[in-house]
C-alpha cells in the first residue's frame, strides 16, 4: 500500500549554517496516527514546513501518498491540510469567510465551500460564530478555526503542529474525540505535540527527532515496552503495617499514607498486588508516577537527565503551559 | 493543463480578488474615502484658487487640464497602495500560508493580488470622477483609450505593489517606495503642467519617467491633447507591465520573503 508520507534523505541547511535535517528518513502509513516528537528545534516545524512546502529543502525526496513534491506538487498540496503552530489567519475576517476562502484557493466553487464550512463549524462548535471577526475568538476556538480550514478540501493527510497548544482540558478531550473520529474515518493523520499524554492517547505509531535526525521511528507499543522500570504511586486508606524488605517489586514509603513501587521490565502488576495483599497494605487509588512516554522521551532525547530536571509539571499530568510553543 | 484545472484556477483567482475588493471595502473610510477628499482639495486649491490666476494650459482651462492628471494620481497611488499592504499584511500576519500551502500556480496568485488592486484603484478613480464634476464638465474624447489605459495603469502599479510587498520586512519598508519614489514620479509626470513647459534639459529628464506616458495618454483619451504618440504611450506602459510581472513570477517561484 502508498505510503502516506514516504521521506529519504531528506536534508535542510538554512542560509545562516544551522543544519536542521540531516537527511531523515519516514514513513508514515496510510490510515495511520503518527507522533511525531521532539524537543523544541529538534526539527519537527522544518519537517513539516518542507512537506508542506512552505520551507524549501536542500536535499531528499518527499512523497505524499506516492505523489512526488518535486515533480506533483500540486497534487501533493491537494492531499495534505495543514494546522500551523502559530495562529496564521487574517484576524480582520470573518470565520466563516476564512474557512469558505481556503476551500476557494483549492478551486471548490462558494456554494459547494460554504456547505462544507458549515459542516465543519458545526463539528468544531464554531457555527454560531461564523460572522464574527477572527480576532474575538478565544485561543482554543481559533485553534479549532485552523481544523476546520485545513479540513475543508478534505485531505487525506492532516498535519498538526501542536494543535492543542494552550488549549483548556475540556476542549483537549475534545479535539481528541474529533481527531480520533477523523482518524477512524480513514485520515491519516500527523501529530506534533509537546503533551506526550497526547500523543500516548491519540497515536499509534512514533518517530522521535533530535538534532535533526531520527532517533526512534517504531509503534507505540514497541517503544513503551522499551521502558525498563515503571514506578506507580499507591495512595494507601490507612498506613502500612510495615514495609516488606524481600519482596521482588521493590517498595518504598514516601509518607504516611504513599508507597512507590518500582516494577521492572518482565513483572506484572499481578506481582505487585499479591505482594501489597500479604502485606496487609490497603491501598485506595494507584497511578503511574511520569507519564510513560515522557520517561522514554527524556531518556532518548537527554540522555542522563530525569524528566523532572526537564519538566516541572512530569508526573502524568502535563498541562503545564511551559510547554506551548 | 486539463478544463478542471482551469475551472479550480479561475475559483481561486476569483476568491482572492472577492477577498481583496471585500478587504479594502470594509475598511472605505481608510482606502477610498481619504484620497477623494484629497483630491477635492486639490480641485479646490489648485484646480479653482490657484488655477484661476494661472489661466490656460495648452488651450485649456487649468481646472480642466489637471482633472485627468488628478485622476491618474488616485488610481496609480491606490493600486499600489493596495497590494503592498494587502500583501505585506498577509506576510506579516502569516495568512500568506493560506495560499502557499494551497495547489494555486503563482501566476494566480499575482493575477488575484493584481486585480484586486485594480479594483481599488478604478473604485477611487471613478469617485474621484464624480467628485471632479463639481468642478470642470465631463470630458470624453476616446473612452476605448481612456479605460484601456487606466487599466494598464493600474496594473503596472498594482504590480510594483506586489513587489514591494515582496521584499518588505517592516511596515517602513512600504511607506520607502511611495514615499521616496512613487509620489515624486508621479508629482513630476505631468500632472499638474505640460511638459512643453519645462526646458529642454528636464523634458529630456522628464522622457525617462514612465507615469509621464500614462498621464499624458490619459488625458488624450479625456481631452484629445497629447505631448506624445498614444502608440509609443500604450507600448511604454505595456513593456513595463511585462518586465514588472516577470520579476513578481521570479520572485514567488523562489520563494523571496514568502519561504525559507
Amino acid at each position: 500500500m502508498t505510503p502516506a508520507l514516504e521521506i529519504r534523505g531528506l536534508k535542510k541547511t538554512y542560509k545562516n549554517g544551522f543544519e536542521a535535517l540531516k537527511g531523515i528518513d519516514l514513513e508514515v502509513a496510510p490510515g495511520s496516527f503518527f507522533a511525531l516528537l521532539g524537543p523544541n528545534g529538534a526539527g519537527k516545524s522544518t519537517t513539516i514546513g518542507i512537506i508542506t512546502s512552505l520551507i524549501n529543502k536542500t536535499a531528499g525526496t518527499v512523497k505524499v501518498f506516492g505523489h512526488d513534491l518535486d515533480t506533483d506538487l500540486q497534487a501533493v498540496k491537494r492531499s495534505i491540510g495543514l494546522v500551523p503552530q502559530e495562529f496564521n489567519f487574517n484576524n480582520f475576517e470573518p470565520i466563516g469567510e476564512i474557512v469558505v476562502n481556503q476551500a476557494g484557493y483549492y478551486g471548490i466553487p462558494r456554494r459547494e465551500a460554504w456547505e462544507r464550512c458549515e459542516h465543519y463549524l458545526k463539528e468544531l462548535g464554531l457555527w454560531e460564530k461564523r460572522k464574527d471577526m477572527a480576532r474575538t475568538l478565544s485561543g482554543g476556538m481559533k485553534r479549532r478555526l485552523m481544523i476546520a480550514r485545513a479540513l475543508v478540501h478534505e485531505p487525506r493527510l492532516l498535519i498538526l503542529d501542536e494543535p492543542t497548544a494552550g488549549v483548556d482540558i475540556e476542549l483537549r478531550r475534545s479535539m481528541w474525540d474529533f481527531l480520533t473520529r477523523i482518524n477512524t474515518d480513514g485520515r491519516s493523520i500527523i501529530l506534533t505535540t509537546h503533551y506526550l499524554e497526547e500523543a500516548e492517547t491519540l497515536c499509534r505509531n512514533i518517530a522521535i527527532i533530535d538534532d535533526g535526525a531520527i532517533i526512534e521511528n517504531t509503534t507505540m507499543k514497541q517503544l513503551l515496552a522499551k521502558l525498563e522500570t515503571e514506578t506507580m504511586v499507591l495512595d494507601l486508606s490507612e498506613p502500612p503495617p510495615g514495609i516488606p524488605e524481600d519482596s521482588p517489586i521493590a517498595l518504598r514509603q514516601v509518607d504516611e499514607m504513599t508507597l512507590e513501587a518500582d516494577i521492572r521490565s518482565g513483572q506484572h502488576l499481578n506481582d505487585l498486588f499479591r505482594v501489597l495483599d500479604q502485606a496487609g497494605i490497603r491501598v485506595q487509588s494507584m497511578r503511574n508516577k511520569a507519564n510513560r512516554l515522557e520517561e522514554l522521551f527524556i531518556r532518548m532525547t537527554r540522555p542522563g537527565q530525569s524528566p523532572s530536571h526537564l519538566t516541572p509539571g512530569a508526573g502524568g499530568t502535563s498541562e503545564q503551559p511551559e510547554n506551548q510553543a | 493543463m486539463s478544463a478542471s484545472h482551469l475551472r479550480d484556477y479561475w475559483t481561486a483567482f476569483r476568491t482572492i480578488v472577492s477577498k481583496e475588493v471585500l478587504r479594502f471595502a470594509r475598511i472605505w473610510v481608510q482606502t477610498v474615502l481619504p484620497p477623494v477628499i484629497t483630491t477635492a482639495l486639490y480641485f479646490i486649491i489648485f484646480g479653482g484658487l490657484i488655477g484661476e490666476r494661472i489661466g490656460d494650459m495648452e488651450g485649456y482651462r487649468y481646472m480642466d487640464f489637471i482633472v485627468p492628471g488628478l485622476i491618474m494620481l488616485a488610481v496609480i497611488t491606490n493600486s499600489y497602495a493596495n497590494v503592498v499592504s494587502s500583501f505585506f499584511g498577509s506576510k506579516f500576519q502569516r495568512h500568506i500560508e493560506e495560499l502557499l500551502v494551497s495547489p494555486i500556480p503563482n501566476s494566480v496568485i499575482i493575477l488575484g493580488f493584481v486585480f484586486g488592486g485594480v479594483a481599488r484603484g478604478l473604485a477611487v478613480g471613478v469617485a474621484v470622477l464624480l467628485v471632479s464634476l463639481f468642478f470642470s464638465p465631463l470630458s470624453i474624447h476616446n473612452p476605448g483609450v481612456m479605460l484601456i489605459i487606466v487599466l494598464m495603469t493600474s496594473i503596472l502599479f498594482a504590480l510594483a505593489g506586489l513587489i514591494n510587498g515582496v521584499f518588505a520586512r517592516t511596515f517602513d519598508d512600504i511607506a520607502i517606495v511611495p514615499t521616496f519614489i512613487l509620489t515624486p514620479l508621479t508629482y513630476l509626470g505631468g500632472v499638474f503642467y505640460s511638459i512643453s513647459l519645462l526646458p529642454e534639459f528636464w523634458q529630456g529628464v522628464s522622457m525617462l519617467n514612465p507615469i509621464l506616458y500614462m498621464v499624458d495618454a490619459f488625458r488624450y483619451g479625456s481631452l484629445g491633447h497629447s505631448d506624445f504618440p498614444i502608440a509609443m504611450s500604450f507600448a511604454i506602459i505595456a513593456g513595463f507591465i511585462a518586465v514588472m510581472y516577470g520579476i513578481a513570477l521570479v520572485l514567488l517561484n523562489r520563494g523571496v520573503g514568502i519561504r525559507s
